[in-house]
């Protein structure tokens, strides 16, 4: 049949992957540390929009609630930082987001479509400004001071995040439980009645994705020495990690990371080369993308392959 | 095998189903007849647990089974077939009928299920890489048929098969229907096409309002006045 269209191929071959990722993690040897930390940068974003990707991008289910789970990272950093070595204070939060996450999964996921991208959001809102009232009331401070931790080790605790996560993703992915996220984001009802524990695979999953948010939160926390609630749960959190999956395409695996890493690089070159117009810029490249671009850049790469056979 | 007593359904303050009660009995093809609204897939969905009935309760093989979540009472052996087939359409043929092996024990069966439900329907194997929304009508229901027998289902619930099929295709699904069953899997069928249902059935309930309102053999609603004029025309 020619209207046969098979859709099994390989994402993007394993060499590739391998020789990126010696290429990454050998990188701090012989570049400037401005390109070290903004590579950080980049990784941040790349791991929060993957893990957001891991959960949203099969269901669905957009979820607004990564700001929550990424700030808890950070707080977590600030206040065991000085009392935990590195690594537990990492899985700390990690460990804290994912109950965290476990909770809201319980109550929200039972929501769909427009009600839950509006529940998560207001979530992570009220957790944010909940620590704001903690701290006003109960430690008296607004904003707390963080350990600082150097430059290389941050970029190479975030690129161990970016590989335990990408390896978490394809698992899942492959295995059938990816499957099942799948046809939950397609037929949630056929989903369950062909023997699906939704609610518990859905929560499950939420909780993955969320911790390694938090683990994020956490290192990159030692990046910025002082924080506050409006620093360590900036929505920017919660929306550039599905504005990132979009342009990159939540098919494939690649897609959020390109995506993420994409427009990282971009904000990054905008910012410096034109200050007062970068925010200006970024939505008219935004809104590009989205017309030109609908199904992102794995939406590209599927159309340039088809053009080739 | 399955009995039903009593069941009371709502749907917020309407109530959908009065006192139904129903017994299917092993190896047997019961169909479920009735007019739009009825009450068909209501019943449908109390039994498999995506509705919670108000008061009654759901026997299956001896154990009761409303109140369980959707997925234990698939793990105890009952599948549906929904109304369309609903199969997941941005997948292939192959991952929805992998899919149908979702729960935890078949899991690793699902390659030499996957054989049975290739030799049931040839046709399937065929489309095995398509994605399923490229797929006919018929087709579909096909797949979801697949799906279902793939759970390793002792109960298979159909819901409307017939329902926006070609005559032709629904000769030959009711067709897999009677294979199914001469399998070993009992059959619990809610049609609208009541001659097509009555053909097949050992025996068959007419639903009317959210009340089963007549039940026996389907003789005896080929005989029933009322029947005859309200539903076969004659």
């Amino acid at each position: 049949m020619e209207s046969a269209r098979v859709i099994y191929r390989k994402p993007f071959s394993l060499g590739i992957l391998f020789i990126g990722l010696i290429v990454l993690s050998t990188l701090p040897l012989y570049v400037q540390p401005y390109l070290v930390i903004l590579l950080s940068f980049v990784l941040m974003y790349v791991i929060i929009t993957l893990s957001w990707a891991i959960f949203s991008g099969p269901t669905r289910y957009i979820s607004l609630a990564s700001a929550a789970f990424f700030g808890i990272g950070v707080y977590i950093s600030a206040i065991l930082g000085e009392l935990w070595p590195l690594p537990l204070v990492i899985a700390a939060g990690g460990l804290i987001s994912f109950i965290l996450a476990l909770f809201i999964g319980l109550i929200t996921l039972r929501l769909r479509g427009m009600y839950f991208i509006i529940f998560t959001f207001g979530v992570s809102e009220l957790i944010r400004h909940s620590i704001l009232w903690w701290e006003a009331k109960f430690t008296g401070t607004v904003g707390r001071w963080v350990i600082v931790v150097d430059h290389t080790t941050v970029y190479f605790v975030l690129l161990i995040i970016f590989i335990i996560t990408l390896f978490a993703a394809y698992l899942i992915k492959r295995s059938k439980f990816g499957l099942a996220l799948r046809s939950i984001g397609e037929q949630e009802e056929a989903a369950a009645h062909i023997g699906i524990g939704v609610t518990s695979l859905k929560t499950i999953t939420f909780a993955i994705s969320a911790f390694f948010m938090g683990a994020t939160g956490a290192i990159m926390a030692t990046r910025w020495t002082y924080i506050d609630p409006a620093i360590a749960f900036s929505p920017l959190f919660s929306f550039m990690p599905v504005l990132m999956a979009i342009f990159g395409g939540v098919g494939q695996l690649y897609g959020p990371i390109f995506g993420a890493a994409i427009f990282a690089l971009l904000e990054e070159v905008l910012i410096t080369k034109f200050p007062y117009y970068y925010m200006l810029l970024f939505g008219i490249i935004l809104i590009a993308a989205i017309l030109f671009l609908p199904n992102g850049l794995v939406g590209l790469v599927d159309k340039i392959r088809k053009r080739r056979q | 095998m399955l009995v039903v007593n009593n069941l009371d359904t709502f749907y917020g303050k309407t109530q959908a189903l009065w006192n139904v009660s129903l017994r299917v009995d092993e190896k047997e093809i019961i169909s479920l007849v009735g007019a739009n609204e009825a009450g068909k897939t209501t019943l449908l969905k109390s039994i498999c647990g995506l509705i919670r009935p108000a008061s009654g309760n759901v026997e299956f093989l001896g154990k009761r089974v409303d109140g369980l979540t959707p997925d234990c009472i698939v793990e105890r052996g009952i599948s549906l077939v929904p109304e369309g087939g609903k199969p997941f359409t941005e997948m292939t043929v192959r991952e929805n009928l992998e899919m149908g092996a979702y729960p935890y024990k078949i899991w690793k069966e699902r390659q030499a299920r996957l054989e049975q439900v290739y030799h049931f329907f040839p046709y399937l194997k065929a489309r095995e890489r398509q994605l399923a929304k490229t797929l006919s009508g018929g087709e579909r229901q096909m797949l979801a048929m697949g799906r279902s027998y793939m759970a390793r289902p002792k109960l298979c619930m159909f819901d409307e098969p017939s329902y926006g099929l070609a005559p032709l295709m629904v000769k030959e699904l009711f067709g897999s229907l009677v294979t199914m069953n001469e399998q070993g899997i009992t059959i619990l069928l809610v049609e609208q096409n009541i001659r097509h249902a009555l053909e097949i059935a050992d025996r068959a309930y007419l639903l009317e309002n959210g009340r089963v309102i007549l039940e026996g053999a389907p003789e005896r609603f080929l005989q029933n006045g009322y029947v005859k004029k309200a539903y076969l025309g004659i």
